[in-house]
């Protein structure tokens, strides 16, 4: 994931394009202002400190929330496909892997059987996804990473042109995500648009061809290396954060400033530093 | 003894209420189903007594009581299934005054025109008595739409059961399908109120999937074991209706109340913590 996989842009018409979005729940205002444009093949992360609106801004982008003014077009035909929140899921719901992953073909059949076809394109995406054996389990009898991957697999299966993710590493552990990181970077290498949220800025998001920092309104976009900086950081999050450099990725750390007075009465400020997430893991096993 | 079970069977009431029982589970555990999944029981619960307001000003206005009923139960329907997509804060509440002051209207209604007799022990507890043709031919096109929904919409209907947010973004018109299974849920109601009774038809539709959930975790299974169960308790219970004398919506819903017993001690914490995982739905 590093930014030899960032495309070049074409000039081809965007599949998503915001203009001025404003959306609202009750009286206040998730979204202010959005402008944002994804096109073809991008691979963009959406950061930002919780209740920025980051759920917001992927359901305005696939239309499910309709903002109360500006405008988000979509590409004529534009395939869209959501890989929801794991915590949203109903995982005592009775479907099995199959039957989970063929809610991804809704439209076009009038049997409720899948066709031959069909099977054949639920197993090769299940066989691609490692999940093939699993076919018939629960999807409760599941492992977290396995749960993430039906998931995937059922927005496959609609062979979609945009993949829109909420949170898919929230509550996995380093060697989870890393498998999903690949796993999306490999469809993305297959011409796959993505676009994710996420609060790993430093595990998901810097690994990223492009980010977008989001508070309410869009604060930074574009290349991590340009959106990473200080003062980009503390605008979305209301904190004052320090960027690193550690093997050419940017490592963004929390940054508090604690004042307290010694005995003889002159004051002395700590920094406290923490890593957001985890850059490379192996750092961490090195040390002693 | 097999004469004696034999006997009903020679009445043409008897084989009518029978039919229209045994149509009356199978219907009732497949949109059952999907009420239970939605967490939609209270809705299915709250659209019978409703109905039931309906009934009673069709039956005193000497309207056909399905067109009548029909018509109030579509419009309750509607405005339920309204007051639940818009999610205002408090739409059990919501749902609760339409269901209950409906209802209410209903009794009062009765009181007034000094109507009580027998319909109107019978739409509160169901009767095998007065179930003509005409019910037989109703709950038999309820049946062949609820099947058709199902099965011409099999996934759209299921993606929405399961995830409404991401159907709607896959292309599912969720909102029809909530409006359809509504128009069912009204016409199964509709159908089944004079054999299972305004009061009990709600067990008809939560006790068959709850029994069929603990048994399986494959949805297309859930949904034909379902049926299978309600089926079977209608004919059972309205069996047992004739031979012990009792009301045949008491009848059917203890015996699908026994089922459930048998197959919660007989599946043990495995299908207990299936039946108990039921209820989160929608969650």
């Amino acid at each position: 994931m590093t930014e030899s996989t960032s495309k070049p842009a074409i000039a081809t018409e965007p599949l998503v394009t915001l203009r001025g979005v404003t959306c609202r729940y009750a009286s206040e205002d998730v979204l202010r202002d959005v402008d944002l444009t994804i096109g073809e093949g991008e691979f963009v992360g959406v950061v930002g400190p919780s209740g920025c609106g980051k759920t917001t801004l992927l359901r305005a982008i696939a239309g499910s929330m309709v903002p109360v003014s500006g405008s988000a077009t979509r590409r004529k035909g534009l395939r869209m496909a959501y890989v929801p929140q794991v915590e949203t899921i109903n995982w005592s719901f009775p479907v099995t892997v199959a039957q989970c992953v063929l809610m991804g073909r809704v439209v076009g059949r009038l049997l409720p059987w899948p066709s031959a076809a069909e099977r054949a394109a639920v197993s090769e995406i299940l066989a691609r996804l490692d999940i093939e054996d699993l076919r018939d389990r629960h999807i409760r009898e599941l492992s977290g990473g396995q749960q993430q991957r039906v998931f995937i697999a059922r927005a496959m299966l609609g062979e979609p042109d945009l993949l829109l993710m909420d949170e898919p590493t929230a509550g996995v552990d380093a060697r989870l995500r890393h498998e999903i990181l690949h796993l999306l970077d490999e469809l993305h290498g297959r011409g796959l648009a993505i676009l994710l949220t996420t609060h790993d800025l430093n595990g998901i998001a810097a690994h990223l061809p492009r980010m977008v920092c989001l508070n309410r309104s869009v604060i930074g976009a574009g290349r991590p290396v340009d959106v990473l900086v200080p003062d980009i950081l503390e605008r979305t999050y209301g904190a004052s954060m320090q960027v690193l450099e550690h093997g050419g990725m940017p490592v963004v750390v929390d940054h508090f400033e604690h004042r307290h007075a010694t005995a003889d009465g002159r004051e002395h400020t700590h920094v406290h530093g923490h890593a957001h997430g985890h850059t490379h893991d192996h750092a961490h096993r090195g040390a002693p | 003894m097999i004469d004696e079970l034999l006997r009903p069977f020679e009445f043409e009431f008897f084989r009518n209420g029978l039919i229209v029982a045994t149509m009356a589970g199978a219907l009732c555990g497949l949109v059952g189903v999907y009420v239970v999944l939605k967490g939609m029981s209270y809705i299915g619960h709250g659209l019978s007594h409703a109905i039931f307001g309906g009934f009673a000003a069709s039956t005193l206005l000497g309207i056909n009581f399905l067109l009548g009923a029909g018509a109030w139960g579509v419009a309750s329907a509607l405005m339920i299934n309204g007051v639940t997509r818009r999610r205002v804060l408090g739409s059990d509440a919501a749902i609760g005054v339409i269901t209950t002051a409906s209802f209410a209207l209903g009794l009062a209604l009765f009181a007034f025109f000094d109507g009580e007799g027998a319909s109107f022990d019978a739409a509160l507890f169901g009767s095998i008595l007065g179930v003509g043709t005409q019910d037989v031919i109703a709950i038999a096109v309820v049946c062949v739409l609820a099947s058709a929904l199902v099965f011409l919409r099999y996934r759209a209907l299921l993606f929405t059961t399961f995830d409404p947010e991401v159907a709607e973004v896959s292309g599912v018109n969720t909102a029809r399908m909530d409006a359809l299974l509504m128009l069912v849920l009204a016409g199964s109601i509709l159908a089944t109120m004079k054999i299972l009774g305004v009061t009990l038809i709600a067990a008809a539709l939560v006790i068959p999937p709850a029994v069929a959930r603990m048994l399986t975790t494959s949805f297309s299974r859930m949904l034909w074991m379902s049926s299978a169960i309600g089926a079977g308790c209608g004919f059972v219970g309205m069996n047992l209706s004739y031979h012990l004398d009792v009301q045949s919506g008491p009848t059917i819903v203890l015996v699908a109340a026994t089922a459930f017993a048998l197959v919660f001690m007989a599946t043990g914490p495995l299908g207990r913590s299936r039946s108990a995982a039921i209820g989160k739905a929608g969650a």
